[in-house]
Protein backbone atom coordinates (compact mmCIF):
# COMPACT_ATOMS: atom_id res chain seq x y z
CA UNK A 1 0.00 0.00 0.00
CA UNK A 2 1.55 3.28 -1.11
CA UNK A 3 0.47 6.92 -1.06
CA UNK A 4 0.22 6.72 -4.85
CA UNK A 5 -2.28 3.81 -4.76
CA UNK A 6 -4.38 5.54 -2.10
CA UNK A 7 -4.42 8.88 -3.95
CA UNK A 8 -5.53 7.23 -7.21
CA UNK A 9 -8.12 5.12 -5.38
CA UNK A 10 -9.40 8.21 -3.57
CA UNK A 11 -9.85 10.14 -6.81
CA UNK A 12 -11.65 7.23 -8.51
CA UNK A 13 -13.91 6.74 -5.49
CA UNK A 14 -14.44 10.51 -5.61
CA UNK A 15 -15.73 10.28 -9.18
CA UNK A 16 -18.16 7.48 -8.22
CA UNK A 17 -19.27 9.48 -5.17
CA UNK A 18 -19.66 12.52 -7.46
CA UNK A 19 -21.93 10.55 -9.83
CA UNK A 20 -24.17 9.50 -6.91
CA UNK A 21 -24.18 13.09 -5.60
CA UNK A 22 -25.14 14.41 -9.07
CA UNK A 23 -28.08 11.97 -9.13
CA UNK A 24 -29.12 13.03 -5.62
CA UNK A 25 -28.85 16.74 -6.29
CA UNK A 26 -30.70 16.62 -9.63
CA UNK A 27 -33.49 14.78 -7.84
CA UNK A 28 -33.71 16.92 -4.68
CA UNK A 29 -31.71 20.10 -5.32
CA UNK A 30 -32.66 21.13 -8.85
CA UNK A 31 -36.42 21.56 -8.16
CA UNK A 32 -35.53 23.99 -5.35
CA UNK A 33 -33.02 25.88 -7.51
CA UNK A 34 -35.70 26.24 -10.19
CA UNK A 35 -38.22 27.52 -7.64
CA UNK A 36 -35.67 30.04 -6.37
CA UNK A 37 -34.91 31.22 -9.91
CA UNK A 38 -38.65 31.61 -10.53
CA UNK A 39 -38.85 33.81 -7.40
CA UNK A 40 -35.80 35.78 -8.61
CA UNK A 41 -37.35 36.32 -12.06
CA UNK A 42 -40.63 37.48 -10.52
CA UNK A 43 -38.75 40.09 -8.48
CA UNK A 44 -36.52 41.43 -11.25
CA UNK A 45 -37.90 44.52 -13.02
CA UNK A 46 -38.79 43.77 -16.66
CA UNK A 47 -35.98 44.58 -19.07
CA UNK A 48 -33.45 44.05 -16.28
CA UNK A 49 -33.00 40.34 -17.03
CA UNK A 50 -29.47 39.22 -17.67
CA UNK A 51 -28.61 37.72 -21.03
CA UNK A 52 -28.31 33.94 -20.60
CA UNK A 53 -24.75 32.85 -21.37
CA UNK A 54 -25.41 29.21 -20.56
CA UNK A 55 -28.96 27.82 -20.81
CA UNK A 56 -30.75 26.65 -17.64
CA UNK A 57 -30.97 23.12 -19.07
CA UNK A 58 -27.19 23.02 -19.56
CA UNK A 59 -26.59 24.46 -16.08
CA UNK A 60 -28.86 21.90 -14.43
CA UNK A 61 -27.34 18.89 -16.24
CA UNK A 62 -23.81 19.18 -17.66
CA UNK A 63 -22.88 22.15 -15.48
CA UNK A 64 -24.06 20.49 -12.29
CA UNK A 65 -22.26 17.26 -13.23
CA UNK A 66 -18.97 19.03 -14.08
CA UNK A 67 -18.92 21.00 -10.83
CA UNK A 68 -19.86 18.08 -8.56
CA UNK A 69 -17.53 15.59 -10.32
CA UNK A 70 -14.51 17.93 -10.14
CA UNK A 71 -15.30 18.60 -6.47
CA UNK A 72 -15.77 14.88 -5.79
CA UNK A 73 -12.53 13.83 -7.50
CA UNK A 74 -10.53 16.59 -5.77
CA UNK A 75 -11.86 15.90 -2.28
CA UNK A 76 -11.73 12.15 -2.92
CA UNK A 77 -7.99 12.48 -3.63
CA UNK A 78 -7.43 14.43 -0.42
CA UNK A 79 -9.56 11.89 1.41
CA UNK A 80 -7.26 9.12 0.11
CA UNK A 81 -4.22 11.03 1.42
CA UNK A 82 -5.90 11.70 4.78
CA UNK A 83 -6.60 7.97 4.99
CA UNK A 84 -2.93 7.28 4.20
CA UNK A 85 -1.99 9.45 7.20
CA UNK A 86 -4.59 7.90 9.52
CA UNK A 87 -4.23 4.21 8.64
CA UNK A 88 -1.95 2.39 11.08
CA UNK A 89 -1.86 5.43 13.38
CA UNK A 90 -5.20 4.82 15.09
CA UNK A 91 -4.26 1.83 17.22
CA UNK A 92 -5.47 -1.41 15.68
CA UNK A 93 -8.33 0.17 13.73
CA UNK A 94 -8.66 -1.64 10.37
CA UNK A 95 -9.07 -0.18 6.87
CA UNK A 96 -12.88 0.01 6.79
CA UNK A 97 -13.47 1.70 10.16
CA UNK A 98 -10.49 4.02 9.55
CA UNK A 99 -11.99 5.09 6.19
CA UNK A 100 -15.41 5.70 7.75
CA UNK A 101 -13.90 7.70 10.62
CA UNK A 102 -11.82 9.86 8.25
CA UNK A 103 -14.95 10.44 6.13
CA UNK A 104 -17.00 11.45 9.18
CA UNK A 105 -14.33 13.89 10.36
CA UNK A 106 -13.95 15.22 6.81
CA UNK A 107 -17.70 15.76 6.38
CA UNK A 108 -17.94 17.67 9.66
CA UNK A 109 -14.75 19.72 9.18
CA UNK A 110 -15.07 20.55 5.46
CA UNK A 111 -18.83 21.00 5.20
CA UNK A 112 -21.06 20.57 8.27
CA UNK A 113 -19.30 22.92 10.71
CA UNK A 114 -18.94 25.79 8.16
CA UNK A 115 -22.58 25.10 7.14
CA UNK A 116 -23.75 25.79 10.70
CA UNK A 117 -22.32 29.32 10.47
CA UNK A 118 -22.75 30.03 6.75
CA UNK A 119 -25.42 27.66 5.38
CA UNK A 120 -25.79 26.98 1.66
CA UNK A 121 -28.23 29.33 -0.06
CA UNK A 122 -30.28 29.02 -3.24
CA UNK A 123 -30.26 31.62 -6.05
CA UNK A 124 -32.05 34.89 -5.10
CA UNK A 125 -30.71 34.61 -1.53
CA UNK A 126 -27.60 36.75 -1.23
CA UNK A 127 -26.79 40.25 -2.38
CA UNK A 128 -24.48 40.27 -5.46
CA UNK A 129 -22.60 43.23 -3.98
CA UNK A 130 -21.45 41.22 -0.95
CA UNK A 131 -20.20 38.16 -2.86
CA UNK A 132 -16.55 38.99 -2.13
CA UNK A 133 -17.09 39.30 1.60
CA UNK A 134 -19.34 36.22 1.79
CA UNK A 135 -16.89 34.08 -0.19
CA UNK A 136 -13.94 35.19 1.96
CA UNK A 137 -15.86 34.47 5.19
CA UNK A 138 -17.01 31.06 3.97
CA UNK A 139 -13.51 29.96 2.92
CA UNK A 140 -12.10 31.33 6.18
CA UNK A 141 -14.63 29.25 8.12
CA UNK A 142 -13.59 26.11 6.17
CA UNK A 143 -9.88 26.78 6.80
CA UNK A 144 -10.47 27.34 10.54
CA UNK A 145 -12.67 24.24 10.85
CA UNK A 146 -10.23 21.95 8.98
CA UNK A 147 -7.20 23.33 10.86
CA UNK A 148 -8.92 22.89 14.25
CA UNK A 149 -9.97 19.34 13.29
CA UNK A 150 -6.33 18.46 12.53
CA UNK A 151 -5.07 20.07 15.76
CA UNK A 152 -7.81 18.39 17.81
CA UNK A 153 -6.88 15.00 16.31
CA UNK A 154 -3.21 15.52 17.26
CA UNK A 155 -4.24 16.61 20.77
CA UNK A 156 -6.38 13.48 21.12
CA UNK A 157 -3.52 11.26 19.95
CA UNK A 158 -1.04 12.73 22.39
CA UNK A 159 -3.55 12.53 25.26
CA UNK A 160 -4.07 8.85 24.44
CA UNK A 161 -0.69 8.15 26.06
CA UNK A 162 -2.12 9.10 29.46
CA UNK A 163 -5.89 8.72 29.01
CA UNK A 164 -7.83 5.82 27.53
CA UNK A 165 -8.90 6.07 23.88
CA UNK A 166 -12.54 6.90 24.66
CA UNK A 167 -11.71 9.80 26.98
CA UNK A 168 -8.94 11.12 24.71
CA UNK A 169 -11.38 11.09 21.74
CA UNK A 170 -14.02 12.94 23.76
CA UNK A 171 -11.47 15.61 24.71
CA UNK A 172 -10.49 15.96 21.02
CA UNK A 173 -14.15 16.39 20.00
CA UNK A 174 -14.68 18.93 22.81
CA UNK A 175 -11.63 20.94 21.67
CA UNK A 176 -13.00 20.98 18.10
CA UNK A 177 -16.52 22.01 19.11
CA UNK A 178 -15.29 24.72 21.51
CA UNK A 179 -12.79 26.38 19.15
CA UNK A 180 -15.08 26.23 16.07
CA UNK A 181 -18.02 27.58 18.10
CA UNK A 182 -15.79 30.42 19.28
CA UNK A 183 -14.80 31.19 15.66
CA UNK A 184 -18.49 31.14 14.74
CA UNK A 185 -19.26 33.64 17.50
CA UNK A 186 -16.42 35.98 16.51
CA UNK A 187 -17.01 35.98 12.72
CA UNK A 188 -19.75 38.33 11.42
CA UNK A 189 -23.19 36.95 10.56
CA UNK A 190 -24.51 36.83 6.98
CA UNK A 191 -28.29 37.16 6.69
CA UNK A 192 -29.43 38.20 3.23
CA UNK A 193 -32.67 36.21 2.87
CA UNK A 194 -35.35 38.44 1.31
CA UNK A 195 -38.29 39.01 3.68
CA UNK A 196 -40.87 37.30 1.47
CA UNK A 197 -38.67 34.37 0.44
CA UNK A 198 -40.35 31.01 1.10
CA UNK A 199 -39.06 29.45 4.32
CA UNK A 200 -40.05 26.00 3.05
CA UNK A 201 -38.03 26.49 -0.13
CA UNK A 202 -34.99 27.66 1.85
CA UNK A 203 -35.26 24.69 4.23
CA UNK A 204 -35.65 22.18 1.38
CA UNK A 205 -32.71 23.64 -0.52
CA UNK A 206 -30.46 23.46 2.55
CA UNK A 207 -31.55 19.86 3.24
CA UNK A 208 -30.75 18.99 -0.39
CA UNK A 209 -27.31 20.60 -0.03
CA UNK A 210 -26.65 18.71 3.21
CA UNK A 211 -27.86 15.48 1.60
CA UNK A 212 -25.62 15.95 -1.45
CA UNK A 213 -22.54 16.34 0.75
CA UNK A 214 -23.62 13.41 2.92
CA UNK A 215 -23.89 11.20 -0.19
CA UNK A 216 -20.36 12.26 -1.22
CA UNK A 217 -18.68 11.61 2.14
CA UNK A 218 -20.60 8.41 2.91
CA UNK A 219 -19.47 7.00 -0.44
CA UNK A 220 -15.87 8.08 0.28
CA UNK A 221 -15.95 6.26 3.62
CA UNK A 222 -17.74 3.06 2.65
CA UNK A 223 -16.48 2.45 -0.90
CA UNK A 224 -12.86 3.45 -0.20
CA UNK A 225 -12.83 1.30 2.94
CA UNK A 226 -14.25 -1.72 1.12
CA UNK A 227 -11.79 -1.44 -1.80
CA UNK A 228 -8.78 -0.97 0.51
CA UNK A 229 -9.81 -3.91 2.70
CA UNK A 230 -10.13 -6.09 -0.40
CA UNK A 231 -6.71 -5.13 -1.76
CA UNK A 232 -5.07 -5.69 1.66
CA UNK A 233 -6.66 -9.15 1.84
CA UNK A 234 -5.35 -10.01 -1.61
CA UNK A 235 -1.82 -8.90 -0.69
CA UNK A 236 -1.98 -10.91 2.53
CA UNK A 237 -3.12 -13.99 0.59
CA UNK A 238 -0.24 -13.64 -1.85
CA UNK A 239 2.38 -13.32 0.89
CA UNK A 240 1.13 -15.37 3.83
CA UNK A 241 4.33 -14.88 5.81
CA UNK A 242 3.95 -11.09 5.73
CA UNK A 243 0.42 -11.26 7.10
CA UNK A 244 0.90 -7.94 8.88
CA UNK A 245 -0.64 -6.05 5.97
CA UNK A 246 -4.19 -7.12 6.90
CA UNK B 1 5.39 -0.55 1.57
CA UNK B 2 2.97 -3.38 2.07
CA UNK B 3 5.74 -5.86 2.67
CA UNK B 4 7.02 -4.10 5.78
CA UNK B 5 6.95 -6.94 8.24
CA UNK B 6 5.61 -6.56 11.71
CA UNK B 7 5.45 -9.79 13.63
CA UNK B 8 1.89 -10.56 14.51
CA UNK B 9 0.97 -12.34 17.67
CA UNK B 10 -0.75 -15.65 16.99
CA UNK B 11 -4.02 -14.81 18.71
CA UNK B 12 -4.84 -11.38 17.30
CA UNK B 13 -5.44 -9.95 13.86
CA UNK B 14 -2.28 -8.37 12.40
CA UNK B 15 -1.84 -4.70 13.30
CA UNK B 16 -2.23 -2.20 10.46
CA UNK B 17 1.12 -0.86 9.21
CA UNK B 18 1.38 2.92 8.83
CA UNK B 19 2.97 4.51 5.75
CA UNK B 20 6.04 6.54 6.83
CA UNK B 21 5.38 10.30 6.91
CA UNK B 22 8.30 11.12 4.61
CA UNK B 23 6.72 8.96 1.89
CA UNK B 24 3.41 10.78 2.29
CA UNK B 25 4.55 14.37 2.44
CA UNK B 26 5.27 15.08 -1.26
CA UNK B 27 1.92 13.55 -2.28
CA UNK B 28 0.10 15.47 0.41
CA UNK B 29 1.62 18.82 -0.61
CA UNK B 30 0.95 18.25 -4.32
CA UNK B 31 -2.55 16.90 -3.68
CA UNK B 32 -3.43 19.83 -1.46
CA UNK B 33 -2.28 22.36 -4.07
CA UNK B 34 -4.36 20.64 -6.78
CA UNK B 35 -7.40 20.59 -4.52
CA UNK B 36 -7.08 24.29 -3.79
CA UNK B 37 -7.10 25.04 -7.53
CA UNK B 38 -10.02 22.67 -8.25
CA UNK B 39 -12.15 23.91 -5.36
CA UNK B 40 -11.37 27.51 -6.28
CA UNK B 41 -12.64 27.01 -9.84
CA UNK B 42 -15.74 25.11 -8.77
CA UNK B 43 -16.48 27.35 -5.80
CA UNK B 44 -15.30 30.90 -6.42
CA UNK B 45 -13.91 31.73 -9.90
CA UNK B 46 -15.81 34.59 -11.57
CA UNK B 47 -17.71 35.15 -8.37
CA UNK B 48 -15.66 36.97 -5.75
CA UNK B 49 -12.53 37.04 -7.91
CA UNK B 50 -11.93 36.37 -11.59
CA UNK B 51 -8.80 34.95 -13.26
CA UNK B 52 -10.45 33.99 -16.56
CA UNK B 53 -12.37 36.78 -18.27
CA UNK B 54 -16.09 36.42 -18.92
CA UNK B 55 -18.74 34.57 -16.93
CA UNK B 56 -18.81 31.08 -18.38
CA UNK B 57 -16.99 29.33 -15.50
CA UNK B 58 -19.50 30.85 -13.09
CA UNK B 59 -22.44 30.04 -15.37
CA UNK B 60 -21.44 26.40 -15.94
CA UNK B 61 -20.70 25.63 -12.29
CA UNK B 62 -23.65 27.73 -11.07
CA UNK B 63 -25.99 24.97 -9.81
CA UNK B 64 -23.22 22.84 -8.36
CA UNK B 65 -21.81 25.89 -6.59
CA UNK B 66 -25.14 26.54 -4.83
CA UNK B 67 -25.74 22.87 -3.97
CA UNK B 68 -22.23 22.25 -2.64
CA UNK B 69 -22.63 25.19 -0.27
CA UNK B 70 -20.49 27.95 -1.85
CA UNK B 71 -21.74 31.54 -1.84
CA UNK B 72 -22.98 32.63 -5.27
CA UNK B 73 -24.23 35.93 -6.74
Amino acid sequence: MTARTLLVRGMLVGVVAGLLAVAFSSLFGEPQINNAIAYEAAHTPPGDHEHELVSRTLQATVGLAVAVLVYGAALGGVFGLAFAFAYGRLGRLGARPTALLVAAVGFVAVYAAPFVKYPASPPAVGNPDTIGRRTALYFLMIVVSVAVAIVATLVGRSLNRRLDTWTASLVAVAVFVAVVALAGLVLPAVDEVPGDFSATLLWRFRLASLGTQLVLWTTFGLLFGALTERSLRRQADKTPQAAAVG
Amino acid sequence: MAQVSALSTPHSAPAPVAIPLRDLLPWAVFGLLLVLVAVYFVGAEQGATSLVSGHWVHEVTHDGRHILGFPCH
